[in-house]
């Protein structure tokens, strides 16, 4: 028998396989295409409209009164930029110290587990339901609506992005390099914070990447908490103004040039989170 | 027990291990050991997979501590002292009886600082003091001439074989007395594995030198003392020569000649 002939069973079970994966591979390849299309119609209008509504003014101007003749988005990007920074600044150190906890001292207590568990909660909370928690917690006990109720909602959403990053990137690490360092008669804080955080900076950055692009385009929690503004302010006492919040409610209007302003609004968001997603990946892809 | 006890076996014994018995969870992985482990000799374990040769090495720096099921019972000592006593700090006994392990790990930094790492940890030198404590640890490590010249890049850039001999220069690099060698070869091609079993016939006129091996070869090659070990058994322990020539042993003969393991 020559190396090359099968018996007639074998090469009908090896055509039938054949068959099924051309089936499976033209199916996932629909789905593809079915979501591109959809991805790629999405980023088509916003560039379209929001090319059209943006301008110099937009980056310099106060939002406008309904059917005004000029206006912007100067409050808006500056409270939302000042918000995100914050929440991003009070979200890191405590998600991933608390990462830090569930990956190398929790795992084998009950503390540990019932924080995975509500983190776990946490991580798929609606951000409507954050936005109502800040908005009794905090707005309705001081009565006002305020920038710091809307970084607190946002830090929510990014605490617990960072600690299921954090600690999965610890995980990650292999325990032959804990034990190389343990091995030196290094201490335990020193091996977590020389060696072992150290390793996974790039991946615990990339997380904190990625929760930022989730909070700037996030809007339930920030109509309930920071509300919005007319103005200009950099008082966090006060309401302040954000895209998403100033998005919501221009395209929602009947004035036309409210809705190009939305659209610029939109344009802007959409390009700001593109380019954190490709920072990110780029930065984690140089990393390993 | 008390610090420093003059014992009276041989005198030229490093460790000595007494009625050692090793447990993980409810499992006995190591029964009633008791040895005497040279100074400034190079002693092999060898034995099937599970046999304990492993779990025993990680007793001496009790490296086992790091996992809460894991116990040891029984006396090791080293120059006399007990490293199983809680008393004695475990940083300094891991600074006293270094390690090196199976897989390569430099760690997330440069060359230079692999190694001054561990240095740090125990000694404030100054700059110069540095450079010639890691240079000195690369040349015992026999990689100096590889990297002199990119100290400063990352030390997962290096091949296997050279990270495994970083490895070991900074394992000597804060200076220990004895070295644990957890298969160092086992991840190496023949080539950079003869380079490491050089240096370890190098390093024992320093260093008392356990090194645990699957292969018997390398043990007969670089050894000078070989113990076997069974299920957690210690069956029999004496110089390489005499135990691969004329085993005392009938399961010894069986393991070294093939007929079993």
């Amino acid at each position: 028998m020559s190396a090359l002939s099968f018996d007639a069973g074998r090469l009908a079970a090896h055509r039938r396989r054949k068959r099924v994966n051309a089936l499976a591979l033209s199916l996932s390849l629909a789905a593809m295409a079915f979501g591109i299309f959809w991805l790629l119609w999405i980023l088509f209008e916003t560039v379209w409209l929001g090319l059209d509504g943006l301008g110099l003014q937009v980056f310099t101007e106060m939002t406008p009164a309904p059917q005004a003749e000029v206006g912007g988005l100067a409050n808006a990007i500056y409270g939302s930029f000042l918000m995100v920074l914050l929440a991003a600044l009070i979200g890191t150190p405590v998600g991933v110290m608390a990462g830090i906890y569930l990956a190398e001292y929790g795992q084998r207590s009950w503390l540990g587990r019932v924080t995975q568990f509500i983190n776990d909660i946490l991580l798929s909370a609606p951000s409507i339901v954050i936005g109502l928690f800040i908005y009794s917690a905090v707005v309705a006990r001081f009565k006002s609506f305020s920038g710091w109720a809307g970084v607190l909602a946002l830090s929510l959403i990014v605490i617990p992005v960072v600690i299921r990053q954090t600690e999965n990137m610890l995980n990650l690490v292999p325990h032959a390099m804990r034990e190389a360092a343990y091995a030196l008669g290094t201490p335990k804080w020193k091996v977590i914070l020389s060696i072992t955080l150290k390793s996974v900076r790039a991946g615990v950055l990339t997380g904190v990447l990625l929760a930022v692009a989730r909070i700037s385009g996030e809007t339930a929690p920030l109509l309930f908490t920071a509300l919005s503004n007319q103005f200009w302010t950099a008082d966090l006492s006060q309401p302040m103004a954000s895209l998403p919040v100033t998005i919501f409610k221009f395209a929602m209007s009947p004035y036309e040039n409210w809705q190009k302003l939305a659209w610029a609004g939109v344009f802007l968001i959409t390009l700001g989170v593109l380019a954190l997603n490709i920072v990110a990946r780029v930065f984690f892809r140089n990393k390993h | 027990m008390d610090a420093k006890v003059e014992w009276p076996m041989t005198d030229t014994a490093k460790i000595s291990v007494r009625d050692l018995n090793f447990y993980y969870g409810r499992f006995h992985a190591l029964k009633h050991i008791n040895m005497e482990i040279p100074d400034k000799k190079v002693t092999a374990f060898i034995g099937p997979s599970g046999c304990g040769k492993s779990t025993l090495l990680r007793t001496f720096n009790r490296m086992f501590e790091l996992y809460p099921e894991q116990r040891a019972e029984g006396q090791i000592l080293v120059d006399g002292d007990n490293v199983l006593d809680n008393k004695h700090d475990v940083s300094l006994i891991r600074a006293k009886v270094g390690m090196v392990f199976q897989k390569p790990t430099p760690f997330p930094m440069s060359i230079y600082d692999n190694i001054a790492f561990g240095v740090k940890l125990f000694e404030s030198l100054s700059r110069v003091e540095m450079d010639e404590r890691v240079e000195w640890a690369l040349k015992k490590a026999a990689l100096w001439n590889e990297v002199k010249d990119k100290l400063g890049q990352s030390g997962s850039g290096l091949s296997g074989g050279q990270q495994q001999r970083l490895c070991i220069a900074r394992g000597i690099a804060i200076k220990p007395e004895v070295l644990l060698l957890d298969e160092p070869c086992s991840a190496l091609d023949p080539i950079s594995t003869g380079k490491i079993e050089e240096l370890i016939d190098e390093l024992k006129s320093d260093y008392t030198v356990l090194i645990v091996t699957h292969n018997m070869q390398q043990a007969a090659r670089c050894s000078d003392y070989t113990a076997y070990m069974y299920l957690g058994d210690l069956i029999e322990f004496g110089p390489t020569r005499e135990l691969f020539m004329k085993p005392k042993k009938r399961e010894t003969e069986d393991y070294i000649t093939g007929r079993f393991g």
